[in-house]
Formats: C-alpha cells, structure tokens, sequence
C-alpha cells in the first residue's frame, strides 16, 4: 500500500505493508534513525514525533494512517547548523545523560511549548508523563524546557515570564 | 512488536464504514485513535483481517452546541475533548476527565468512541458518561439507533454496540449552573490507567445536596452507578460529615476485581476514600 507523508518538510512516497508501525518506516524506509524505539509497548514515549504539530508515540502509529500527514523527528529539528533552542536548552542544561529518551523527550516538549509558552515547572512535568527517562531523574530535562522556554520567548519578543 | 497481517481500508462516511462491516462479517474491526486496539494486536491478542480506519471520516469529528446538549463526534480525541472551550464551559466533567486519561501522546491520538467502544474496565470515561446520564448515537445497517449509557455497558470490553455498527456520536446534557462536579482518579503508577476513578455530579439547595450522581470505575469488570451512595447522599446536608457517612457505602456490594497491582478488598477500601474526595471536590465547585 502507498503512502505520501512530508518528514521535516520532505515529501517522501513509500509502499509498505500495511503493519508497518510508523516508527519502523521512519528509521528503516526512510533511514531517519533519530526516533528511538525503547519499549514497543505504547509506555515510554522514546519513539515520540510531531504529528500534524502534535506529539504522538510512533510506535502506536501505523504508517499508513499517517497517509498525507506532515512528520517532524529530531532531525528536523535544527535549522542547517543552528540548533533548535530545545536542543540548545538539552545541551546547556545537561538535559541528557545516555541520550536515548532525548529525542522523544524534546519532541514532546516543543509539543508543550507551542501550547504554553512559559510553562510552570509543574506544567512540564504533567507535559513528559508519557516520556521516560532511565538516566537523568528528570530535574536537568526540566530545567532544560525552561531555558528553551525563555530562549524561544526572548526570540519572539515576548516578555520573558517568571516561573 | 509487530502486528499480524492484515488487510487496511479507508471509509470516508459512516456509511461506508457501516457497509464495509457488513461485507466483512466479523472478521473486520474500526480503526479510530488505535490506541487500545494497535497495542493489543502488537501482542497479536488481537488479529482482525481487515481494519476499517474511521479517520478520514469527517463527520465524526468536532464538538457542537444542540439546544441543552453537547454533542461530540468519536473520533474526538481526548486532547481535542479536554481544551475545546464548549466542553470546558458546558460539561467540565468531561473535560476534567479527559485531561486525566493517560499522557499528552495518547490524548493527542486516543477517541471518546475507541474508548467508549472499547470498554475496557479501567477507562475512565465510563465513569463520566454515566453521571452525565449521556446517550450513546450509533448507526448501523437498519439505520440510526441512540442507547442510553445506563443499557451501553453490558461487561468487561463489551458494549450495547452491535458488531455492524458504528458508535457515531455521544450526547451529554450539559450540566446545569450551580452543580458541582469532579472526576477523582487513582492513576496506575506506570500505565497510568485507572486504578479506580470517581466522578461526581452534585446539586445543592440552601445547604442540602437536592441530587448527587456517582459513578465508579476501574475496581470490577465495568463501570457503575452507585445508588446506595446517591439515595444516602439525597436531602443530607452537604457537608463532610454526610459525605464520610454516605462514601462508606460506596464499597457495599461492589464487584471488585483482584489485579497485578491491587486486591478487591483493597480498591473497595479505596472506593469510600476516593467517593468521599470526589464528593468534597464537586461540592468546592457549588460555592465557587
Ligand atoms: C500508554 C497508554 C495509556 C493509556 N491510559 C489511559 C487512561 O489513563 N485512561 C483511559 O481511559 N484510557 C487510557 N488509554 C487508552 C486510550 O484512551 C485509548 O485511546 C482508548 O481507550 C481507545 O480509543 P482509540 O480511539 O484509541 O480506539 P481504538 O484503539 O482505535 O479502538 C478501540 C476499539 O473500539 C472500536 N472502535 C473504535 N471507534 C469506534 C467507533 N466509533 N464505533 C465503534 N467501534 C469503535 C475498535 O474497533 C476497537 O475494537 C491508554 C492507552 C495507552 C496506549
Ligand atoms: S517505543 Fe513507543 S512508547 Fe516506547
Ligand atoms: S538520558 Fe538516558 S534515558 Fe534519558
């Protein structure tokens, strides 16, 4: 069965079973390896992307109801070599230890920050119930949103709030 | 984990997603979010041939106003349920019991219909529908077809849905102003479902509760009305003292079920605590 989907603002047009689970047409189809697959199993969000702007687990997808979707993974996330101020925010903040959950992790946290920009700590952490993390015990990762918060605010202008 | 193979067909209307069912007998099922349904054929417990996917179907989506109701399209999903501003306004109830259904990723996926549909014990709108005393809207090859919730859920996973229809629409009234609501939940600390969840309705008049509506789910096969909470709630007054006295009949009778995480005797001790919580919550909402 075909499917047409635009991954970081590529249009990319594939046959593939219908089984295929969005992840694995993402890492094996398209060689797009940043989402990870960590339980399989719905729980740990690793595998998190961007759905139509909305964070969505891929390992809970299949590819075909993505059909016409627009897709965007942790690779679509910098622009050339300026990285995405959540990725700059993970950097800084030592948001990341092994770095597995991370992808899944920055995804769904621009989830958040497009829908509340200045985000309470207690915000964020209701924001990444659905993403675990085997290394960090969360506190950098929080700390992480909120620099990128307050970076992606002072870009647009916006007055800075507190927390 | 892959699913077993199967065959996948786009419906466009309810219609055809009516007479794609009746073309393939049982052994097609409907695709909405997939959120129950992907897992459980990833661990292959289920293998339909064929899957009718419900998302292209438009009319099934959105939320609108009709007279004293709110009525919502399954494929609603939970995240869209949770922040439109008519639910949040018009049935808080159900907005606040969204909000609480797993974690951003399936609220952003997960249906009012794949849930309601799905019947799964530990869900939690069956709580909320329930209270709201909501009418389930379903069509199939004879035509359209409303079913009370009280008649809806019938057992653990099964429903008053016929297995060639389609559940189209849910209508809640919408709850009248000065009523108290809540929905009380005790997330499973790693699947986030519902340990037990409670949900509230409740109305009061000069200090007396006129009506409370409870409801349970989570602790048996399927979720319930407590009457014996509701009829000793009826004419008190609302205050705490009557809410411990009534919640402690909220274990009496109840089918509480033994799992992985929790004994029955366990989840009815927390059936009085969680109605007694609930109650307080709904009743902080009459005085705001
Ligand atoms: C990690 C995780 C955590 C979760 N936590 C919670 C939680 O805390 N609380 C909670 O309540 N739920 C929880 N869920 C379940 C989630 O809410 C599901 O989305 C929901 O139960 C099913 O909705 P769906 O749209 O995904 O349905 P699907 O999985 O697509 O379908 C479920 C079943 O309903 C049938 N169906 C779907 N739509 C219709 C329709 N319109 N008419 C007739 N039949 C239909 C399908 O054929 C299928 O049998 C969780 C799920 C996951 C993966
Ligand atoms: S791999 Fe998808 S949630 Fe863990
Ligand atoms: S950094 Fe290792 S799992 Fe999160």
């Amino acid at each position: 069965m075909n499917v047409t989907v635009t991954v970081n603002g590529v249009r990319y047009s594939r046959d593939v079973e219908p089984r295929t689970l969005l992840v694995y047409f993402l890492r094996e189809h398209l060689g797009l390896t940043g989402t990870h697959v960590g339980c399989d199993t719905s729980t740990c969000g690793a595998c998190t992307v961007l759905l139509n702007g909305k964070a969505v687990k891929s390992c809970t997808v299949l590819a075909v109801q993505a059909e016409g979707a627009q897709i965007t993974t942790v690779e679509g996330l910098a622009q050339g070599d300026r990285l995405h101020p959540i990725q700059q925010a993970f950097w800084d903040e030592h948001g990341l230890q092994c770095g597995f959950c991370t992808p899944g992790m920055m995804l769904a946290a621009v989830d958040l920050l497009q829908r509340n920009p200045n985000p309470t700590e207690e915000q964020i952490r209701h924001a990444l119930e659905g993403n675990l993390c085997r290394c960090t015990g969360y506190q950098h990762i929080v700390n992480a949103v909120q620099a990128a918060a307050r970076a992606m605010s002072a870009a647009v202008g916006a007055p800075s709030g507190g927390e | 984990m892959i699913p077993a193979t199967f065959e996948y067909v786009r419906a466009k209307s309810v219609r055809e997603a009516v007479s794609l069912l009746q073309q393939h007998g049982g052994r097609a099922k409907l695709l909405a979010g997939g959120h129950s349904l992907l897992p459980l054929m990833k661990l292959r417990l289920s293998q339909p041939e064929v899957l009718i996917d419900l998302g292209p179907v438009e009319e099934l989506r959105g939320v609108r106003e009709e007279g004293s109701s709110v009525v919502i399209g399954a494929m609603t999903t939970h995240d869209e349920l949770a922040s439109s501003p008519l639910v949040r306004e018009r049935v808080p109830l159900l907005a606040e019991c969204a909000a609480q259904i797993g974690d951003v990723q399936v609220r952003n996926r997960g249906t009012l219909g794949g849930s309601l549909a799905h019947a799964d014990p530990a869900a939690d709108y069956p709580a909320a529908v329930l209270v709201l005393d909501a009418q389930m809207e379903c069509e199939g090859p004879a035509g359209a077809r409303t079913v009370p919730v009280s008649q809806w859920f019938v057992d653990m996973l099964t429903t008053a849905l016929r297995p060639d229809e389609v559940l189209c629409r849910v209508r809640v009234p919408a709850q009248t102003r000065g009523q108290g609501w809540s929905y009380t939940k005790l997330p499973h600390p790693a699947s986030g479902y519902s340990l037990l969840g409670v949900a509230c309705l409740l109305s009061v008049d000069g200090g007396t509760v006129r009506e409370a509506r409870v409801a349970i789910t989570g602790v048996g096969p399927k979720a319930l009305r407590l009457p014996k909470v509701e009829q000793a709630l009826a004419g008190k007054p609302a205050d705490e003292a009557s809410f411990a006295e009534a919640a402690k009949l909220a274990s009496d009778g109840l089918d509480a079920t033994d799992d992985l995480y929790a004994s029955a005797e366990y989840k009815r001790h927390l059936a009085a605590v969680y109605t007694k919580r609930g109650l307080l919550r709904a009743l902080e909402r009459v005085r705001q």
